[in-house]
């Protein structure tokens, strides 16, 4: 990167109580099931409650986290609103679709159909902000997150802006539980996610969120951690391959494996998944401090977000709860944390952070 | 950072050709696309026009290599996106760092409804096969895979103008060298869902759409896929083939006014036109062609033509809309024009507003009627605006 990048807010709408507090929570919000369904705040409080009537579960979410986290950042008009979803807004995608087949095509009205677009949530921020700036979607299943801070970045690069608001937002629904669980992805069994990561079993639980970064090239001491870099690679051929991307990740980023203080992955209990991370531990991750997320906010497309706000949040608290369990005691202060994503074995992201 | 874009390659394939060559057969020869639904299985079939590919998935899968039963999006996206690839030469250039940015509005919707159908009434039916692509970045992987393309791949969707910000975001990863070469544009087959919701809003003609026309009674949708190849200069330099063109300018706006409908005054076209203006260090003088967003309905044409107005008077471009050739192909139809307007650029062409009978009261001006041959042409301005207020201009230049 050619110019310094850094978080200067952070807004996270999870399973967990993430949302509205000012560092991170204080207790892990149990489930057992394969479903972690997001805590949602009281939205008449954050959205024009004319407008929260028509909206969506997954529309109200990203707006609302959008809304706070621009609030945080003391910024009214962001120089672009880029938003990641997989997924889309499924709930009105399947309203829609329901009434198409059940009316045979006929006395359908249009509102899901509106709403069932990808680039609705970054439509409505837009709408209720009257922000005529770029604005952009990214819908590429693992990378959708990814892809949309790459745009952000890039674009604070460009020097065009200042700053840009960027977000990854999915949810599941009845209906996507439904098939994605035909597709093997969950769990067979009852289990609480505080055991999901040691379940030694296949399949993992599903997740959702909704969770937006004000990004800025601008030095302030409200800023939260240094966006260093981020990158993604798809389908590596094994796990050698990964251990080549990480390095070279770290090499173009001047950084010695022994200068990353905390390493976050996206192990999901999955033990046909976690198997790269379990063997990365065992080399290029041996002895490191480390720490996961999926059993807080589920598996899901754009999950990476959460990481990535995870890492803000402690690089700018210099704290690790006492409720996640370490690999190995992490080393004070933590100036730097590296993310490492995989979605299904396919799509696999890198993160690097620092203290600003 | 300002170093130039060329397009290397380009590839087409929609309801009046399977390929470059057969479309400008059809552009010259004024010759639609559209027709009675064959292959789009609706109830709506007799009754609502629509511009189809004149191929099977059965076709289309042998034309490609690709499973004749997956989702048709990704089989028009191979179709076009190989015809670039191999247009441009880009198969014997080695080491290239390449990207496939594609987009579409609805990903493997046509094959998600099939599976709703059993799916609903028993969550135990409906073929898994028909749901595994449901998701927008599936036809993407399915045509990067076939085509070998590793490097960086992603998916973009903001409604109408998802290519146009596919081809625009791929350009940026090629200035920020982060790729040599990037196959960007995008896909969307025809699908009930979309022809259902666009129905709804009550903006489908039942004749052939009019762009641009007082009595325009709305849009016609159609299919297909368009990509072009872009190169950085240190790649065209090594291909064998002349480039086309230079894309020298983009921008993207929001017209923030409603989630379907456009501002009165085009504020979001006025914005994205000015701002690939300013990126191309262009006045608005210098364009030669714009090839119009023009989707036939009244909303579109006249904020359209409003903010053209504002930015141009007096003195018009000629303009066209060629979705009277195509129909309005959703999430590939930035793909398919920024094409067309690459070879409005090269041939020296410009298509004809078909249909066109009485002019737009309201507006100065009147889009191009004609097929014009022989023309000098420098500047040629692209226009992709969509639901959400997302609108996209791109601007190609010669080189």
């Amino acid at each position: 990167m050619q110019q310094k990048i850094y978080i200067r807010s952070s807004e996270n709408i999870s399973p967990q109580k993430t949302f509205g507090v000012e560092s991170l929570p204080s207790e892990v919000v149990e489930y057992v099931g394969d479903r972690l369904k997001c805590i949602e705040p009281d939205y008449n409080k954050l959205i024009d409650p004319k407008l929260i009537r028509r909206m969506s579960r997954i529309i109200k979410m990203g707006v609302a986290a959008a809304t706070v986290c621009l609030q945080k950042a003391g910024i009214d008009t962001p120089g672009a609103i880029i938003t990641g979803t997989a997924y889309g807004c499924l709930e009105d995608t399947e309203v829609f679709l329901k009434k198409m087949i059940e009316n045979r095509e006929e006395m359908l009205t249009p509102t899901a159909f509106i709403q069932s677009t990808h680039n609705t949530v970054g439509a409505q921020i837009a709408l209720m902000l009257k922000c005529h700036q770029y604005n952009n979607t990214f819908v590429h299943k693992g990378f959708s997150f990814e892809s949309a801070l790459l745009d952000a970045i890039l674009l604070l690069e460009e020097n065009k802006m200042t700053n840009v608001l960027a977000g990854g937002v999915d949810e599941i629904t009845d209906t996507s539980h439904a098939i994605l669980t035909r597709l093997g992805l969950y769990k067979q069994e009852q289990i609480s996610n505080r055991h999901l990561l040691s379940s030694g079993s296949k399949g993992t639980t599903a997740g959702e969120g909704a969770i937006f970064f004000t990004l800025t090239n601008q030095v302030s001491e409200n800023n939260e951690a240094q966006l260093n870099s981020i990158q993604t690679f798809y389908k590596p051929g094994n796990v050698s391959e990964i251990e080549k991307q990480i390095q070279s990740f770290l090499k173009e980023n001047a950084v010695d494996m022994s200068r990353i203080d905390l390493i976050i992955t996206g192990m999901n209990g999955d033990i046909k998944g976690d198997e790269i991370y379990n063997q990365l531990n065992n080399s290029l991750l041996k002895n490191k401090s480390q720490i996961q997320y999926k059993h807080l906010c589920g598996e899901y497309p754009t999950a990476a977000a959460f990481a990535l706000w995870l890492a803000g949040r402690i690089i700018k608290h210099q704290t690790i709860p006492e409720w996640f369990e370490k690999n190995n005691a992490h080393q004070q202060p933590i100036n730097r944390v590296l993310i490492y994503n995989h979605y299904k074995g396919t799509h696999h992201s890198l993160f690097l952070l620092s203290a600003c | 950072m300002s170093a130039p874009v060329l397009v290397a390659g380009v590839g087409v394939i929609s309801a009046i050709g399977n390929n470059v060559a057969e479309s400008l057969d059809a552009l010259e020869s004024g010759r639609a696309g559209m027709g009675d639904m064959h292959w789009l299985d609706s109830i709506h079939r007799n009754r609502i026009p629509v511009a189809e590919v004149n191929l099977s998935n059965d076709q289309l899968s042998s034309l490609t290599g690709l499973d004749s039963t997956i989702t048709r999006t990704a089989l028009l996206s191979m179709v076009a996106a190989r015809e670039a690839i191999e247009d441009a030469g880009l198969i014997n250039i080695p080491r290239l760092r390449t990207g496939f940015i594609s987009a579409n509005t609805v990903g493997g919707m046509d094959k998600s409804e099939d599976f709703f159908g059993d799916f609903l009434p028993d969550h135990a039916k409906g073929k898994l096969r028909d749901i595994i692509h449901h998701e927008c970045g599936s036809p993407t992987e399915l045509v990067a895979d076939q085509l070998g393309i590793r490097d960086y791949i992603t998916t973009i969707s903001t409604a109408c103008s998802s290519s146009a910000n596919a081809i625009f975001f791929g350009a940026r990863l090629i200035r920020h060298n982060m790729l040599d070469a990037v196959i960007a544009g995008g896909a969307d087959a025809l699908t009930r869902f979309t022809l259902n919701g666009f129905n709804t809003l009550m903006i489908l003609d039942n004749e052939y759409c009019k762009p641009f026309d007082e009595n325009r009674k709305g849009l016609n949708l159609g299919e297909g896929a368009g990509y072009v190849v872009l190169v950085s200069e240190q790649v065209a330099a090594r291909l064998k083939k002349k480039t086309y063109c230079t894309l020298s300018g983009f921008s993207n706006a929001n017209d923030a006014y409603h989630q379907t409908a456009s501002s009165p005054e085009g504020t979001g076209s006025f914005l994205a036109m000015k701002g690939a203006l300013a990126e191309s260090g262009l006045q608005p003088a210098d364009i030669d062609y714009i090839n119009l967003h023009g989707t036939g309905t009244q909303n579109n044409d006249i904020s359209e033509g409003t903010a053209i107005r504002i930015l141009f008077d007096p003195d018009y471009p000629k303009m066209s809309s060629t979705k009277s050739f195509t129909g309005h192909t959703l999430g590939a139809s930035g793909g398919i024009e920024a094409v067309f307007s690459v070879l409005a650029l090269e041939h020296g062409i410009i298509y004809p507003n078909l249909r066109l009978l009485t002019p737009m009261k309201e507006l100065p001006f009147v889009p191009e009627t004609k097929f014009l041959k022989n023309l000098k042409l420098k500047h040629v301005l692209s226009n992709s605006f969509g639901f959400g207020g997302n609108c996209t201009s791109l601007i190609f230049s010669k080189y």
